[in-house]
């Protein structure tokens, strides 16, 4: 519980040595900067073909620019979260690093940390379609998306032709009726992993996107005004999917993808009949079964429409991943760097592969997998794709939201509650 | 008795002149300045920044600009999820102590017998302070997850009507948590203990014996007094680690579900690391660091103070 003093000098010592080594790297930096620039290349793919794409990427982009060298540090995907904010802040940022677009990317070019690369991408930034936009803050380019996906049902098609249940359901009581359906034959419907509450807010938020017309929902993420009466409605609906108890036993401490007994796990293992998850499920489950293979029997559905919403039909919930050039980081290096990431090659080879989802247009039939193909029809076909909530709002509003829904998972707050908190959490500084 | 030593010391030696002070404390000095910096550098500063940065509403991005006072104290004071934090740790206080102190005594007390695989079973009581938090902390979740071991354990026996949602169960998840606060740390207060009673001398419970104390009444009035000093200093680390309860809390639960198991550790990370208030979670900080920071001088103070005898500094930190 707390800190031997043997380890706080250990620490000292190390944070000492830290600094002294960080003196050393930046004043060798300025040295050499005359005769070419290097990029320092923070990403999250840390093992498996993407490691091996990067690594050929690196090496690709080197020999075409002789004189950019890319220095790539792969680092695990929560250390994001701590890491980013603290080397930006600091004299020595990376010059590109992963991002997620939304309110987390408004928050640092808003403190001027990353670089408006718009003049940079202009020419060629439309063959990404309207994927680039989530990465845009005020019709500006800050960092260029290399895959964008939609979250919707995975489900165990076996399972549902137990339960009788012969077509993925379309409609909001079509979904309520094959639940009733998959619990009568025993099976449990839902797999969620309610310990890490954003599993949770998917389902509140694609019932907000069904229900709110697109203006209320790309202005909520600016004004942060949650008055429409979609909002809480979306709340009451998820309170009838909640009242029909269609979760795992102790759903409320399920993480999302950590060990067979989460909720990726239990879907993988015929252990419940399907989990409302983004495109990387897929990924995920394999790492959980016991021969290391996709299941045969994973199927994918979009998310049921809702009657009477004011969505455009097709509206979906989705969202990706980017690399951002940071204020200090050398143009335009960096800006080419990120069209190479871009360029049809690379994407092809991230759909090849089943990294992810190809944004570049013409490169989408790269994409193998039966079930991933689906969902990238979907999304290439989808008028209006929705940011994740908590990533589209500044991060604080955004943790708010998830707790907030958390909360009514838990049966401790309503629909009217779960619109209230988010509102004070947005008056809060 | 101390005036007396006093002037006894006074009257032996030499009046040290100027010069000799002079060079005693440049001597401190020299074997103080290292640490002091360190301390100064690494401690006192961050310390001071925090309280500065507690001050601001911040993302931690960009400058300091937007100076708020005491609103984020106010804030934190005012939000029910942190007020349920700090009674969570006001909980783990008392029943540490109500729950650990006897159960460890007891324990130590028979391990310090003459008994046949003591050694043995000293090993055992005390491997689990061994482990880290983090293997603790994620081989009781998979002992505790539904149809986990606990339960397949409590059906086995015909006990299954005790099976609960061990970390699901709002009520219960805090509770579950101390459990497995108390396996991981009951080894030390342990090991503690036994080290302090084989500090009293068996002559003592002789005399007891001979006087006719039962066995109770020698623990209560032989024993238990002499390992005050003991006891003391753990319910100190004791009440100090369960206000800073973080790791064990963070991995199995994250404070969930909807803040039934978290601790002011917990809310602290989860307002600056998850929603990047630092300024809001820099003030929860400062409140966690105050309220040990005034612990530890009030037990210094009126409960340390005979078990140290005067060198307070010794213990500090």
């Amino acid at each position: 519980m707390k800190m031997g003093r043997m380890k706080i000098w250990k620490l000292l010592g190390l944070a000492a040595a830290v600094a002294v080594g960080a003196l050393l790297v930046s004043s060798a930096g300025t040295a050499g900067q005359s005769q070419s620039v290097k990029l320092v290349w923070w990403h999250n793919v840390t093992q498996g073909p993407g490691l091996k794409l990067y690594k050929d990427i690196v090496t690709e982009f080197q020999k075409r620019n002789p004189n950019v060298e890319v220095e790539a540090v792969p680092l695990q995907n929560e250390q994001f979260k701590t890491k980013i904010p603290i080397a930006l802040q600091s004299d020595s940022p990376p010059d590109v690093f992963q991002s997620w677009g939304g309110g987390g990317l408004v928050d640092q070019q808003k403190a001027g940390k990353v670089a408006d690369i718009t003049k940079y991408v202009k020419p060629w930034i439309k063959t990404l379609g309207g994927s680039a936009a989530g990465w845009q803050v005020n019709g500006k380019q800050y960092a260029i998306p290399y895959s964008v996906g939609v979250v919707g049902f995975w489900y165990n098609r076996a399972l549902f032709r137990q339960a009788g249940v012969s077509s993925a359901p379309r409609t909001w009581p079509q979904f309520l009726a094959a639940i009733a359906k998959l619990k009568n034959a025993g099976i449990t419907p839902i797999a969620i992993g309610s310990k890490d509450e954003w599993p949770d807010a998917f389902y509140w938020d694609y019932l907000a996107v069904k229900l709110c017309s697109k203006k209320v929902m790309q202005q909520s993420a600016v004004t942060y005004n949650f008055s429409n009466p979609c909002w809480v409605k979306a709340g009451k609906l998820l309170d009838q999917l909640i009242d029909a108890e269609p979760f795992q036993d102790g759903f409320l401490a399920t993480p999302a993808q950590q060990g067979a007994t989460s909720s990726a796990g239990l879907l993988a293992n015929g252990k419940a009949a399907m989990e409302l998850m983004g495109h990387w499920n897929p990924g995920v489950m394999q790492s959980l079964t016991p021969d290391n293979k996709v299941p045969k029997f994973l199927g994918w559905f979009p998310f049921p429409n809702v009657p009477g919403g004011k969505a455009i039909p097709g509206s979906l919930l989705g969202g990706g991943d980017g690399y951002a050039c940071s204020w200090k980081a050398p143009q335009p290096a960096c800006a080419d760097f990120l069209k190479y990431i871009a360029s049809p090659s690379v994407q092809r080879r991230i759909g090849a592969i089943g990294f992810g989802l190809p944004v570049r247009k013409g490169t989408e039939n790269s994409v193998k997998d039966p079930n991933l193909r689906i969902v990238l029809k979907f999304r290439s076909s989808s008028p209006f794709i929705q940011l994740y909530l908590d990533q589209a709002y500044s991060a604080a509003i955004g943790q708010a939201l998830n707790g907030a829904i958390a909360q009514q998972f838990a049966g401790k707050a309503t629909p009217v509650q779960v619109v209230q908190q988010i509102t004070k959490a947005a008056k809060k500084k | 008795m101390t005036s007396l030593d006093g002037t006894t010391v006074g009257r032996v030696e030499t009046r040290p002149t100027v010069v000799r002070v002079g060079r005693k404390w440049l001597a401190i000095g020299l074997f103080l300045a290292p640490a002091l910096a360190l301390y100064t550098v690494f401690l006192i500063v961050p310390v001071i920044q925090a309280v500065r940065y507690s001050t601001y509403a911040w993302n931690g991005l960009g400058e300091l600009t937007d100076y708020v006072g005491l609103a984020n104290y106010r804030e934190a004071f005012g939000d029910p999820a942190f007020r349920q934090a700090m009674q969570h740790n006001g909980i783990l206080v008392a029943l540490s102590l109500v729950l650990q102190l006897p159960l460890a005594l007891g324990v130590a007390v028979l391990l310090n017998r003459q008994l046949p695989g003591r050694s043995l079973l000293r090993l055992i009581f005390f491997t689990p302070y061994v482990l880290s938090e983090a293997i603790t902390a994620v081989v009781f979740l998979q002992i505790l997850q539904p149809d986990g071991l606990v339960d397949e354990f409590l059906r086995g026996v015909g006990l299954g009507g005790l099976v609960h949602l061990w970390l699901a169960d709002l009520g219960l998840v805090f509770y579950t948590l101390f459990v497995v606060i108390t396996w991981k740390y009951i080894g030390f207060a342990i090991i503690l203990f036994l080290a302090g009673l084989q500090g009293i001398p068996p002559e003592l419970h002789e005399a007891a014996a001979m006087d006719g104390a039962s066995s109770w009444t020698s623990f209560r009035f032989v024993t238990l007094p002499l390992l005050g000093p003991t006891i003391r200093i753990w319910a100190f680390l004791a009440v100090i680690g369960s206000i800073q309860l973080f790791d064990i809390v963070w991995i199995m639960t994250l404070g969930g579900p909807a803040g039934a198991s978290s601790t002011m550790a917990t809310y602290m990370v989860d307002q600056g690391i998850n929603s990047y208030r630092i300024g809001y979670a820099t003030s929860v900080a400062v409140i966690l660091f105050a309220i040990c920071f005034v612990f530890s001088i009030l037990y210094q103070i009126f409960v340390l103070r005979r078990d140290v005898a005067g060198s307070v500094t010794r213990m500090a930190g």
